[in-house]
């Protein structure tokens, strides 16, 4: 992974409460093997029509959709399923954070572990980011994860909660499994004084 | 201190809690199936890991397989390569599996609790959001994303934090004609499917220790629809009841030690809840969903709401976008509205005891000549009993579509799927744009709505043809 850095953008504005996972990326898509070509499938559903020509009307379909690295969405983005191909088809896209009010729970560690920030805001600001990209499509955001800051368009920032273990393991680029498997000793000791188990290779 | 039953299982699993670090949480159950998992085992090969615990992982294969005749072969040469490579997987790693022509195969949260793996106390985690199903047995049971099921085949262990407690009491006696699937759809309707974020549900009451495992598992199996990742109900005689003498549950004096390690489980009297919500069972009438999400969901004789009452512009053209995708009008109710189809089964309600609901009204009874009607077993065990019982020949006998076990039309990646533009009455846990199929518009009700509507080629209060 590469590590996550501070950036500025614009923002393709996508104001819908509850943003399910079946539309990030619908489910007939998941027979893949690989994480390869999701990026062409995000929001298949409402970004192409049905003899599968994007719709041109559809932000992410128009130049200043392909410009924006930051997806702003409504409240409870990326509820529903647990699939990951949702945060792997976003940045695939070329997505680096989604701006909401809040994310699914899933979802937020989904996103966390694939360097795409979650940025929860208050509802105040986040309404003022709507109008401010509503007046000017070109509007840019600064995201500032070591700080934990969004600057707005009008120069103001935001704070945002991130968790501070994920929040390393972005800004460093590494993967938590490597801290996991270090772990590998107090695993064992856990293993040793278990007692309820069930044993799946017995029958 | 006092503590609720989600704090002990909690407890009872931290390996380690480093400064600056999540816990580390030891799961005792891991359920793979083959659409979440071959990334994440593409994943252990480049790393050249091993599956740690393979004797406390368990696959199957469900989401993609077709519902057809077995013997006949995989039309889809992308789903048949994505089952290949799950067996290869499961093979290759040392992980016992139910292929698709084993007699036990069948939907991953169907099969758990059937043969006994799924068991009071654990954790139990899968690559699918459906997993807090598990939690009817009083596991801390919970869906993860494909870069966990490698860090759980690798580790046997999750980073987590631990999350708020949320009682969901249901007191009461329900009324005839009214179930778990509607205890589960009311609550969703009330706080959004947004409400139990961050959250771990707890149900409790009088209504919630009436039901039967089967039922508990359908309420369970919803609370991510509700936002919270998973779902609890305490332990108690109807559990152990359940789950003596299947297949992998503790047998003779382990099973007497097991039954006292989870006779201590329930939450202590005073334990503290960071939230709550009381809901009277009494007053709980057949539930149906309108919109594009099981939030929005009203009792069958209420009329879908107007986005103009809405003051938040945001939440107005959320429901106004979901009402122009359901082609549906405010201010009427759902019943009498003509459907295409009606499918019975998924995780929700794919249960022997949701079969016996459906048969029993359609028995000595034909569908509507205008409906598809397809009644889809969780499990090849499930097909099974129902057969013993003669329940298929009730389905076929009115007319409905008899299939094999899997996920099917709840989440349409199998082939079996709606039209665009059609309507279904579904048992299954999702009603999102195009969940069942592109242009698709799902009507989430529970076994007997489905089975009544079938009947009548509308929207239906089932209440009207029970004795």
């Amino acid at each position: 992974m590469e590590k996550f850095t501070t950036f500025t953008s614009r923002l393709a504005p996508l104001p819908i409460d509850n943003i399910d996972t079946d539309q990030i990326i619908p489910a007939r898509f998941l027979k893949t093997i690989s994480k390869e070509g999701l990026g062409d499938q995000l929001f298949f559903d409402w970004r192409y029509d049905a003899t599968g020509k994007p719709k041109p009307d559809f932000l992410l379909n128009k130049p200043e959709g392909r410009q924006a690295e930051i997806l702003l969405a409504g409240d409870n983005f990326g509820c529903g399923s647990s699939r990951e191909h949702a945060p792997w088809a976003l940045t695939q896209y070329g997505f680096r954070a989604v701006i909401s009010t809040s994310f699914a729970d899933i979802f937020r560690g989904n996103s966390l572990k694939n360097s795409l920030l979650p940025i929860a805001i208050p509802a105040e600001d986040h309404k003022k980011l709507l109008a401010a990209v509503a007046a000017n499509p070109t509007a840019t955001v600064t995201v500032d994860l070591a700080q934990q800051k969004l600057t707005l368009p009008d120069g103001t920032s935001v704070a945002f909660p991130v968790d501070a273990f994920a929040k390393e393991c972005m800004l460093e680029g590494v993967d938590e499994l490597g801290y996991i498997l270090k772990q590998d000793a107090a695993i064992s000791a856990f293993e040793s004084k278990r007692s309820l188990t069930i044993d799946t290779l017995a029958y | 201190m006092a503590k609720t039953i989600i704090q002990k299982v909690w407890d009872r699993h931290v390996v380690a809690e480093n400064p600056g670090a999540p816990a580390l949480l030891y799961i005792d159950l891991h359920l793979v199936h083959e659409v979440t998992s071959p990334q994440a085992f593409s994943g252990l090969r480049e790393r050249g890991l091993k599956v740690r615990r393979a004797d406390l992982t368990f696959g199957t294969t469900d989401h993609s397989i077709p519902t057809h005749d077995r013997s006949l072969p995989i039309i889809d040469k992308i789903a048949e390569t994505q089952i290949t490579q799950f067996e290869k997987n499961c093979h290759d790693f040392g992980i016992p599996y139910y292929g698709p022509h084993s007699a036990n195969q069948g939907i991953v949260h169907i099969i758990g609790p059937e043969q006994g793996l799924t068991q009071p106390g654990m954790t139990v985690v899968c690559g699918d959001s459906h997993t807090a199903t598990h939690g009817a047995f009083g596991a801390l049971a919970f869906g993860i994303g494909t870069s966990q099921v490698e860090h759980v085949l690798a580790s046997q262990c999750l980073l987590q934090s631990r999350s708020q407690s949320y009682e969901v009491r249901v007191d009461g006696k329900l009324k005839n004609g009214v179930g778990a699937k509607d205890i589960i759809l009311n609550l969703i309707s009330r706080i959004g499917i947004g409400g139990g974020t961050g959250c771990v549900f707890e149900y409790t009451g009088s209504a919630i220790r009436a039901l039967s495992m089967e039922e508990r598992m359908t309420v369970c199996n919803m609370s991510i629809e509700g936002g919270a990742r998973a779902g609890m109900i305490a332990p108690d005689d109807t559990t152990y009841q359940y789950l003596a003498g299947r297949q992998y549950a503790p047998k003779g004096a382990d099973w007497d030690r097991a039954v006292g390690e989870w006779r201590n489980l329930p939450s202590d009297e005073g334990a503290k809840y960071d939230k709550r919500i009381d809901i009277d069972a009494s007053t709980l009438e057949p539930m149906i969903t309108f919109g594009t999400n099981p939030g929005m969901g009203i009792p069958i004789t209420a009329s879908v709401p107007d986005p103009a009452s809405m003051k938040d512009p945001v939440e107005r053209e959320t429901l106004g976008k979901a009402l122009r995708y359901m082609d549906l009008p405010s201010g009427k109710p759902l019943l009498g509205h003509p459907i295409d189809v009606v499918f019975i089964g998924s995780c929700t309600n794919s249960r022997i005891s949701d079969l016996r609901a459906a048969a029993g009204i359609l028995k000595g009874r034909h569908v509507s000549p205008k409906v598809r009607v397809m009644v889809v077993p969780g499990s090849q065990q499930i097909k099974q009993q129902a057969q013993a019982e003669g329940l298929d020949r009730i389905f076929k006998e009115a007319g409905a579509d008899w299939r094999e076990a899997g996920c099917s039309m709840c989440i349409a990646m199998n082939g079996d799927q709606l039209q665009p533009g059609e309507y279904s009455v579904s048992t299954s846990n999702r009603n999102f744009e195009g969940r069942q199929g592109k242009g698709g518009r799902t009507f989430l009700a529970s076994p007997l709505t489905a089975a009544a509507s079938a009947i009548t080629g509308v929207v239906t209060d089932v209440r009207t043809l029970l004795g």
